[in-house]
């Protein structure tokens, strides 16, 4: 069993979401930083399809029994009391009654909390991922205590972990709206600094940076979104679409980042400056 | 049909019509085409994911050949109170008036092309051209939950609360998403619907 003391900021659990639900208009949500995700549980011997907590920080909790634990994603500081000292992507061993505390990370946004047997909550649908935008799944509250499921009985596969590294030029390509825009509008996308708003979240990273400007102004129906897809609304400013974003859209898709970089503009930190590089397919 | 580039992991196809989308979309799910992970119609769109499908017989399957079953899904019936506030601008808009949008509006077997946006949101189509009217100018950051309401060829009903720029005709007190349900959404692709007055 263990004890949330404290949810913290934005915490969620999450494992690798919900695919093929689009039927039911449900999206695939899931962890945002997915390798980091992966790893977490890799480094606790965990199937990569167990359920972690993904969090900004905050996060205290308590394990009632031995547990086998591990945090990935962003850099910042674990306290542990009552157990040893616990580090970002390493494996630990917390004692019954040790209670870990999650700092606010100084490196990227979100951290990855494992725990071997994993995060036993009610899937819905198939999945134990919280989607914010369509407020489904398990939720993670104050003073709940989760059930930490069957010890896998599988190895650890990694003894170290390895923060990817988390770039600043991220390749992109065309996205199926390119054509809606100037061609000014792409050449800016894809050589100025475009800056991580503070209002971005699971939905979506918010950039600001010099307008794109669209070559007519014809209403888009709605279409399919992917993850990664980088929509520009009518202010010009763009969106990197993330894990909970939704099934359709109604603005058009100049571009869509690389899927194996998608992790890296999910942890950018608010403030800090994104270039997108053009990468043909 | 135009093939539209979407990254390395799926593929859009744009068609010229609805009447296309849906007859492509009834084959590619027929075809259950290997490494296709997901298809996710839109209302001129087909947005295909896929890992290593045969992207020859992909693009095979997504030129429009044939024509669109007319739906046979069960009928859903949703009890409507026409009190939304847009039913004046509505009437404005169209020339008709209030009691003339609410009969229009109730006196039609919608089928239903597609879900998407949020969860349970079907998009109904058989909307009397009539009714045809472009998204409102400045969307509500905020619809309640059970909103009925028109855009375009579409009509809708809002199954949670969120923002949205079509115009609000009424509400129904019906549950159109419950995960916990056996048919989650009640409103799947294919189904009919019509809309009772109360």
């Amino acid at each position: 069993m263990i004890e949330i003391l404290a949810a913290g900021i934005g915490s969620t659990f999450q494992d690798l979401g919900r695919p093929g639900c689009t039927h039911l208009g449900v999206g695939h949500s899931g962890a945002v930083d997915r390798p980091s995700h992966r790893l977490a549980n890799r480094l606790v011997g965990n199937p990569e399809t167990a359920a972690t907590i993904e969090t900004y920080g905050g996060l205290q909790l308590r394990v009632h029994r031995h547990a086998v634990m591990a945090v990935t994603g962003a850099g910042g500081h674990l306290d542990v009391r009552g157990g040893p000292p616990m580090a970002v992507n390493a494996v630990t061993h917390l004692p019954p009654d040790a209670v870990l505390t999650v700092r606010p990370p100084y490196e990227g946004v979100r951290y990855y909390v494992a725990v071997r047997g994993g995060f036993d909550v009610a899937p819905v649908l198939g999945s134990r991922s919280f989607d914010t935008l369509a407020g489904l799944g398990p939720r993670l509250t104050n003073g709940e205590r989760i059930v930490v499921g069957a010890d896998p009985r599988t190895p650890i596969t990694a003894d170290l972990g390895v923060r990817p590294p988390s770039g600043t030029v991220i390749d992109v390509s065309e996205g199926p709206r390119r054509d809606w825009f100037t061609d000014g509008a792409w050449s800016l996308f894809t050589t100025s600094d475009y800056t991580v708003s503070a209002d971005s979240n699971r939905i979506g990273t918010r950039l600001s940076g010099p307008v794109l400007e669209r070559a007519h102004r014809a209403e888009l129906p709605s279409e399919g979104v992917v993850e990664g897809a980088v929509q520009v609304p009518h202010d010009g400013q763009p969106i990197v679409m993330l894990a909970d974003h939704p099934v359709t859209g109604g603005y058009p898709v100049i571009a869509v980042v690389a899927p194996e970089l998608i992790h890296a503009v999910a942890q950018a930190r608010p403030g800090t400056t994104l270039r997108f590089r053009h990468r043909s397919l | 049909m135009k093939l539209l580039p979407c990254g390395p992991r799926a593929v859009m196809a744009e068609y010229d019509s609805l009447d296309e989308v849906m007859a492509v979309d009834a084959a590619l799910r027929a075809a259950a085409l290997a490494g296709v992970d997901d298809i996710v119609p839109g209302a001129r769109t087909i947005l295909v994911h896929h890992r290593q499908a045969d992207r020859a017989a992909l693009e095979r399957l997504l030129v429009p050949s044939g024509k669109a079953a007319p739906a046979t899904g069960p009928i859903v019936e949703i009890p409507v109170d026409y009190d939304g506030p847009d039913l004046e601008e509505v009437a404005a808009a169209t020339g008709l008036s209030v009691a003339e949008v609410v009969a229009v509006h109730s006196s039609v077997t919608y089928s239903a092309a597609f879900l998407g946006f949020t969860p349970g949101w079907a998009y109904l189509i058989g909307l009397p051209p009539v009714l045809h009217l472009p998204r409102r100018s400045t969307p509500r950051t905020v619809v309640p939950a059970g909103s009925v309401a028109i855009a375009s060829e579409f009509t809708g009903v809002y199954p949670t609360n969120s923002p949205g720029g079509w115009h609000l005709l009424g509400h129904t007190d019906a549950v159109m998403f419950d995960a916990a349900r056996e048919k989650a959404a009640l409103v799947m692709a294919g189904d009919r619907v019509r809309f009772v007055a109360r």
